[in-house]
């Protein structure tokens, strides 16, 4: 694997930073007129996801980190294992283990397509998709013609998440839900 | 996003659209816009009034010399066929100054090498001048005065190097604290007292520990470095002499030293305070860029 240079870091490289991969998001060049030069750089974790922010030399150097990203279908759940398979006509697959999807895990749905991050040809991240659209499996009747805003209902999707509604919503209709904050977006049918 | 942009690539904020690929040649489109480069024309003509109503002369020495500084920390460009793109003009003024030339001011390109970053760019606009007869403390007024002109009045702050770096730090460490707290630091803020160690060519003061060396800090950017100038010859020797010691540490080649720029200071400078500001950095707090590129018409590319 190469190794990156400060000079060389920008947006989007990854490397290898205390064992884990990272991408870099931004890289800032500071030096004193007479003094010695210092990158100092936020990254992101892509095992936590957490932002790092460390300060390096300049010069000094980071080995790159084997990572890439593929869309992936989320096959079944055999009980350990989530298994996806790869969406480019390769039908790789891949076994995650329950705390990998642990992020993503109320919002599989067989057949759906999921971001994975994979470092050594291993996932280490599963990211569902901004917006979802699931049937309502399970909740209160609808109220007719109550359309009244900030009055809401939990409803189960299914998917296995919770999520409040507005109060007209009903079991069998499809919602498109926001899977950041969990929250309703609106009824698509 | 803080870095510098590449080969193919424009800085969307300047209004230019992205319409590079990387595979396209290098677009010939300037990278600051219009009203930057209208900015800068009416700064440096801001400038030179300045120094024309306090009958500070404007010089021009080259910016390709047979010899450059020795500062560990600043790698000069060495040209192909012989000298160096000069890091500054420091060591020609001060030969002028010792030929007898009044109050002087110089305003033009300077170059060190690698230098890229949202405030840095390996070629720059540095302006400098020398007053004879001035100490540190005048000179840090008249450059206040200087840069209300250009970005309107403000209070400055003084504060000692050795109260944004603690004492026991040195080094790497030390040039870290210092860099981080300037960048913390709000407002307009002098730099005092540097430490004997990093005193460069400032003399030093009654306490024989801190240097008559000063920085201009601007909204947390290094905007200017001063010093009441030391003309000892022998201990100038000494101190590069001490910088080629460290360049050879860190791996670096040591630089000849400039014997025309010793015999000047041996022969006599008059006693005399000297300051270099950053031009592309005022010229960006004074319009608000975000990254250097924004005020230059074509910057350095990787």
């Amino acid at each position: 694997m190469a190794t990156y240079s400060t000079n060389e870091f920008k947006s989007g490289i990854k490397v290898m930073l205390e064992g884990d991969p990272c991408s870099i998001l931004e890289n800032e060049y500071v030096k004193p007129g007479k003094g010695q030069a210092f990158n100092r750089v936020k990254l992101r974790n892509l095992k936590t996801g957490r932002v790092w922010e460390r300060t390096f030399k300049s010069g000094d150097s980071l080995d790159g980190a084997d990572v890439m990203e593929a869309e992936m279908e989320y096959l079944y759940n055999d009980g350990e294992f989530y298994h996806f398979m790869k969406t480019d006509g390769s039908f790789e697959q891949f076994a995650a283990s329950e705390n990998l999807v642990a992020d993503a895990k109320e919002w599989l749905r067989e057949q759906d397509k999921f971001q994975v991050i994979l470092w050594n040809d291993q996932p280490i991240s599963i990211a569902a998709p901004n917006f979802v659209e699931l049937e309502v499996v399970r909740c209160d009747p609808g109220l007719k013609g109550d359309t009244a805003t900030g009055a809401s209902k939990p409803a189960t999707l299914s998917s296995g998440a919770v999520v409040r509604v507005p109060l007209f919503v009903n079991e069998g209709d499809v919602l498109r839900v926001d899977t950041r904050n969990k929250e309703y977006v609106n009824r698509v049918r | 996003m803080c870095c510098g942009s590449t080969r193919g690539t424009r800085n969307t904020s300047t209004g230019f659209a992205d319409i590079d690929t990387p595979s396209s040649p290098p677009s010939w489109r300037p990278n600051a816009d219009v009203a930057a480069l209208i900015a800068r024309g009416q700064l440096l003509a801001d400038i030179r009034e300045f120094f024309r109503r306090l009958d500070v002369l404007e010089v021009q020495t080259p910016v390709l010399m047979p010899d450059t500084v020795s500062e560990p920390m600043i790698d000069s460009i060495a040209v192909l066929g012989g000298g160096w793109l000069q890091t500054s003009p420091e060591y020609a003024m001060k030969r002028l100054l010792a030929a007898g030339a009044p109050a002087i001011y110089q305003l033009g390109p300077v170059f060190r090498a690698g230098e890229r970053g949202r405030w840095h760019n390996p070629e720059f606009t540095l302006l400098e001048w020398y007053r004879p007869g001035f100490d540190d403390q005048q000179l840090m007024q008249e450059l206040a005065s200087l840069v209300d002109t250009l970005l309107g009045a403000a209070p400055y702050q003084q504060v000692r190097y050795g109260d944004l770096v603690a004492r026991d730090l040195s080094g790497d460490a030390a040039d870290l604290a210092y860099a981080q707290a300037c960048a913390a630091r709000p407002g307009r803020c002098f730099v005092t007292h540097f430490p004997r160690s990093q005193a460069s060519l400032a003399r030093l003061h009654a306490d024989g520990e801190t240097a008559a060396r000063f920085e201009l800090i601007v909204a947390g950017v290094e905007i200017a470095n001063g010093y009441h100038e030391n003309g000892d010859a022998t201990q100038l020797r000494g101190r590069f002499t001490a910088d080629n010691a460290r360049r050879r540490g860190l791996g670096k080649t040591a630089i000849n030293l400039d014997e025309a720029f010793l015999s000047a200071n041996a022969h006599g400078i008059p006693s005399c305070a000297g300051v270099a500001v950053g031009v592309d950095r005022l010229l960006m707090l004074q319009q608000g860029a975000r990254h250097i590129h924004e005020v230059l018409a074509f910057p350095a590319l990787d």
